[in-house]
C-alpha cells in the first residue's frame, strides 16, 4: 500500500464531488418534507386525508432526510475531504468509497419509498426495516475500511485532531446501529425488536442519544475542526484542549441516554446516572465550542467580509446554546415540564438547524469551489442571503417553539384548587396555534435558504469542471 | 433478554460510573499539569495539509472549574439520590414515593371540599352549581378525550347527553361503569344468522323496528332470523342494559346507521370497552363526576 500511495500525486475527490452535490440536493427534500409537516401542523387538513401523506409517516421521512441523508452526505463528503489532505494522500481503495456513495444513495431512496409506504421498525430515528438495516450495515464497514485505510496509509506523523473525531464517530455509529436495530425478521419488511419493555426502550434511546452525540456532534466537530481554521487562516487554538474534550466527551455521552426516559418505568438509579453524566456532558461540549471559536482570535476582522466564516462561527454558537440547554433539561426537575412539549423538538432543531446545518453549509461552500476548479463559489451575494434567511429562519423557529413549549408545559400542570386541571389537552393544543405558524414561517425562511444554496452549488458546478487536486509535499518538521 | 437479576451487575455498573467520573477529573487534572511547550510561531509545530497548525493555549480556567463543578455534583447526587446500582440514595427517594406522596397530599387537602358533596345525593347534587362546575372540570379532564367536550360522543364512543344508556342511566349505575369501566361485546352473528343475503334481510328488519329507511320485502323476509339477535337485544329489539345490549329502537346508532354499518357489525361483531376510573379517581371525586353526567340526561 506505501508503494501505491507513493505513486499517486493526487486526491480521489471524484466521490467528494458525488457526495457534496447529494447533501445539498437531499437537504432541499429533507427540509421541504419539514416544512410540509409543519403546515400539516397548522392545518390539519394537509395531511389530504391519505395514509401515504399522513404526519405519522412523514414525520420520519423528514427527520431520516434530514439527518441521514443531507447529514449522512454531507459527513461523507467532508470525512473523505478532510481525512485524504490531513493524512496527505489518496483515499484507500477509491472503488469501495464509490461503492459507500451509490449504496447510500440506495438506502435514502429505500426510506424514501418505505416509510410513506407505513414500513417502520417503530423506533425513532431506527425506522428503516431491516433489509435497509443490513445495507447500512454493509455500507458503514466499508466507510470504515475505507476511512481508516487512509489513516493508516497517512504521509504525515500525527493524526489531525478532526480524524480523531471522525473516527469516533464512524465506529460508535456502526456499534449503536447494529445494537440498536438487532430484530428478528417476520417477513420481507416486517421484524420485531431482539429487546422487550424498558430494556427495548433504554436501547432505544441509547441509541437515540448517541446518535445526536456522534453522528450529530462528533462527526460534525470533525468538520468543524478542519473548516474554521482552514477558513479563518488561523491555527487550532489548543491543542491540550481538544485531547481532553475528546475523550470526556465520547465517553460521557454514551450515558446520556436515560434522561429522554425521565419519570418512566426505567428503575430510578438509570434515570440518576443518565442526567448526572448529562451535566457532566457540559464542559466537554463546550470545549468544543472554546476550540473552535478562539481559533477565530487575531482573525476576528474576517467575520465582517466572509460568509462562509460567519456559518461556521454562528454554528459554534448555537452549539454551545443547545449543549447547555441540553444539560438543563436533563435535570429531572426541568425534565418534568420540558417533557414531551415543543420544548424538546425546538431544543434539537437549534442543534439540528444551527449547528449541524449551518456547519455542513459552511463546509460545503468552503469545498465546492475547489472540488470543481473555481476560486470561490458562483455568487457571495447568495451566500449572505441565506446565512441571514437561515439565522432568521432558526431564531423564529426555536423562540416560537420555546413559548409554546413552556407554554403547554405549564398549561399542562396549572391545578384548580378543587384537584382538578385547569386547562383539556386540546386548550393546550389550540393555544400552540399562533407559534406554529411562526415555527413554519421559520422552517420556510430555512428551506429558501437552501434552495438558494442548490442553485449557487450548481452554477459554481456547471461554471467549472472536476478539478484534479495536487498532494502537496509533506511539511519538513510535521 | 436476560433481566439481569445477578449481583455482579448492580457493582460492575457503579464501579464504571464512578470510574468514568473520576477519570474525568484525572485527565483534566493530567492535561492541565502538561508544560505548553510552542515553537516561536505559537505553534507545537506539528503542520498538516501545508498550513493547518495547533497553537497550545492552556485550559480556559473557568472551563476547568464549570467542569470540576459539574464533577462535584454529581458526586453529591449520586450520594443524595439513588443511582449507583442497589444503593438507594441518602435521601431515600423514589418516583414512586414522589407520586404517592404528592397524590396523597393533593387528596387530602380536597377532603374537606369534597366532603360536604359525598353528603349529598347525586340527584341534589346535579342542582348545586359548585359540584356542577367541579364535575364540569373532571368531565373535561378524564372524560371528554373520548366523550367529547360537549358530551355527545362520536361513532363507538355514546352520547352521554340523550337519555340512551347502555348499561343503565340511574345514579348508581352511572357510578358502577365509572369506577370499574364496562366492556360490550357482540360476536360475530353471521354463521348464526344465515347466509349473506339472510344477514342482509335481517339488517333491513333491524332498520324497520327504528322506522329507519329499509327495504320492507327484506325487512319481512329477515324478522323470523332476528331470533339470533333476539337473545341479547330482545325480542322486540329493545336492548338489555345487564347485558350492555343497544335499544335497537331508538334511531341511535353507536356504531354508525344504515344497511352497511349494521351487516358489519352482525358480520365482524365489535368489542367496545371504557377504561376503569378508579385508580385515577376517588370514590368521592366518582360521586361528583357522575352527578354532572347524570344532570346532562335529567335536567
Amino acid at each position: 500500500m506505501q508503494d501505491l500511495n507513493v505513486k499517486s500525486t493526487t486526491y480521489e475527490d471524484g466521490v467528494i464531488r458525488q457526495f457534496s452535490i447529494m447533501a445539498v440536493v437531499w437537504g432541499v427534500v429533507g427540509m421541504l418534507v419539514g416544512v410540509i409537516i409543519a403546515a400539516q401542523l397548522v392545518w390539519p387538513e394537509l395531511n389530504l386525508g391519505l395514509p401515504w401523506t399522513s404526519f405519522g409517516r412523514l414525520r420520519p421521512l423528514h427527520t431520516n432526510a434530514v439527518i441521514f441523508a443531507f447529514g449522512g452526505c454531507t459527513l461523507f463528503a467532508t470525512s473523505y475531504y478532510v481525512v485524504q489532505r490531513t493524512c496527505q494522500t489518496k483515499l484507500f481503495m477509491p472503488k469501495l468509497a464509490s461503492f459507500t456513495f451509490w449504496a447510500w444513495q440506495l438506502v435514502i431512496l429505500s426510506a424514501a419509498v418505505s416509510l410513506p409506504l407505513g414500513f417502520t421498525q417503530g423506533k425513532e430515528y431506527a425506522e428503516l426495516e431491516w433489509p435497509i438495516d443490513l445495507l447500512i450495515a454493509v455500507t458503514w464497514v466499508c466507510y470504515a475500511v475505507v476511512f481508516f485505510g487512509t489513516v493508516g496509509t497517512r504521509k504525515v506523523k500525527h493524526i489531525y485532531v478532526a480524524n480523531w473525531f471522525f473516527g469516533a464517530f464512524i465506529i460508535t455509529v456502526a456499534l449503536l446501529h447494529i445494537v440498536n436495530s438487532a430484530a428478528i425478521p417476520a417477513g420481507f419488511m416486517k421484524s420485531y425488536s431482539a429487546y422487550a419493555g424498558v430494556q427495548d426502550a433504554m436501547v432505544q434511546w441509547w441509541y437515540g442519544h448517541n446518535a445526536v452525540g456522534f453522528f450529530l456532534t462528533a462527526g460534525f466537530l470533525g468538520i468543524m475542526y478542519y473548516f474554521v481554521p482552514k477558513q479563518a487562516g488561523r491555527p487550532v487554538y489548543s491543542y491540550s484542549l481538544s485531547i481532553v474534550h475528546f475523550w470526556a466527551l465520547i465517553f460521557t455521552y454514551m450515558w446520556a441516554g436515560p434522561h429522554h426516559l425521565h419519570y418512566t418505568a426505567l428503575p430510578d438509579w438509570t434515570q440518576s446516572l443518565g442526567m448526572v453524566f448529562s451535566l457532566v456532558l457540559l464542559a466537554p461540549s463546550w470545549g468544543g465550542m472554546i476550540n473552535g471559536i478562539m481559533t477565530m482570535s487575531g482573525a476576528w476582522h474576517k467575520l465582517r467580509t466572509d460568509p462562509i466564516l460567519r456559518f461556521m462561527i454562528v454554528s459554534l454558537s448555537f452549539y454551545g446554546m443547545s449543549t447547555f440547554e441540553g444539560p438543563m433539561m436533563a435535570i429531572k426537575t426541568v425534565n418534568s415540564l420540558s417533557h414531551y412539549t415543543d420544548w424538546t423538538v425546538g431544543h434539537v432543531h437549534s442543534g439540528a438547524l444551527g449547528w449541524v446545518g449551518l456547519v455542513s453549509m459552511g463546509a460545503i461552500y468552503f469545498m465546492i469551489p475547489r472540488l470543481f476548479g473555481q476560486k470561490q463559489m458562483h455568487s457571495i451575494k447568495a451566500i449572505e442571503l441565506h446565512f441571514w434567511l437561515a439565522t432568521i429562519g432558526i431564531v423564529l423557529y426555536i423562540s416560537a417553539l420555546w413559548i409554546s413549549g413552556v407554554m403547554e408545559g405549564l398549561m399542562w400542570r396549572a391545578i384548580n384548587t378543587d384537584g382538578t386541571l385547569t386547562y383539556t389537552f386540546v386548550e393546550s393544543v389550540k393555544a400552540k396555534h399562533p407559534y406554529y405558524i411562526i415555527r413554519l414561517l421559520g422552517g420556510l425562511l430555512y428551506l429558501s435558504g437552501m434552495t438558494i444554496m442548490l442553485w449557487n452549488v450548481i452554477k459554481t458546478a456547471t461554471n467549472g469542471k472536476a478539478a484534479i487536486a495536487t498532494i502537496p509535499p509533506v511539511a519538513a518538521h510535521a | 433478554m436476560s433481566d439481569f437479576t445477578s449481583n455482579f451487575w448492580p457493582v460492575f455498573i457503579s464501579a464504571i460510573s464512578l470510574l468514568g467520573i473520576f477519570g474525568c477529573a484525572l485527565l483534566l487534572w493530567r492535561t492541565s499539569k502538561v508544560k505548553v511547550v510552542a515553537t516561536a510561531d505559537g505553534t507545537n509545530g506539528h503542520v498538516w495539509d501545508e498550513d493547518l497548525r495547533e497553537m497550545n493555549n492552556p485550559l480556559p480556567r473557568w472551563w476547568v472549574w464549570m467542569f470540576i463543578f459539574t464533577i462535584i455534583f454529581a458526586l453529591f447526587y449520586l450520594a443524595a439520590y439513588p443511582g449507583l446500582g442497589s444503593y438507594a440514595g441518602k435521601l431515600g427517594w423514589t418516583q414512586n414515593n414522589q407520586y404517592d406522596q404528592e397524590v396523597a397530599n393533593a387528596n387530602k387537602a380536597l377532603e374537606p371540599l369534597y366532603a360536604k358533596f359525598t353528603a349529598m345525593s347525586v340527584e341534589d347534587l346535579s342542582k348545586n352549581p359548585e359540584a356542577k362546575a367541579i364535575g364540569e372540570r373532571l368531565f373535561m379532564n378524564n372524560c371528554s378525550q373520548c366523550h367529547g367536550s360537549d358530551a355527545k360522543g362520536s361513532r363507538g364512543f355514546p352520547n352521554l347527553t340523550d337519555n340512551d344508556w347502555l348499561h343503565g342511566g340511574s345514579p348508581e349505575k352511572i357510578k358502577e361503569t365509572i369506577t370499574g369501566g364496562r366492556i360490550g361485546m357482540m360476536p360475530p352473528m353471521a354463521a348464526v344468522v344465515g347466509n349473506a343475503e339472510d344477514v342482509k334481510n335481517v339488517a333491513n328488519y333491524v332498520l324497520s323496528l327504528s322506522g329507519s329507511m329499509h327495504d320492507s320485502g327484506r325487512a319481512g323476509a329477515g324478522k323470523d332470523k332476528f331470533t339470533a339477535c333476539a337473545a341479547c337485544h330482545g325480542p322486540e329489539g329493545k336492548g338489555n342494559q345487564a347485558v350492555g345490549a343497544p335499544n335497537l329502537t331508538d334511531n341511535i346508532w353507536l356504531h354508525g346507521a344504515g344497511e352497511a354499518a349494521i351487516i358489519k357489525r352482525v358480520n365482524e361483531g365489535k368489542i367496545n370497552q371504557m377504561p376503569a376510573q378508579q385508580a385515577r379517581l376517588t370514590e368521592a371525586q366518582i360521586h361528583v363526576v357522575a352527578s354532572y353526567v347524570w344532570g346532562l340526561s335529567n335536567k
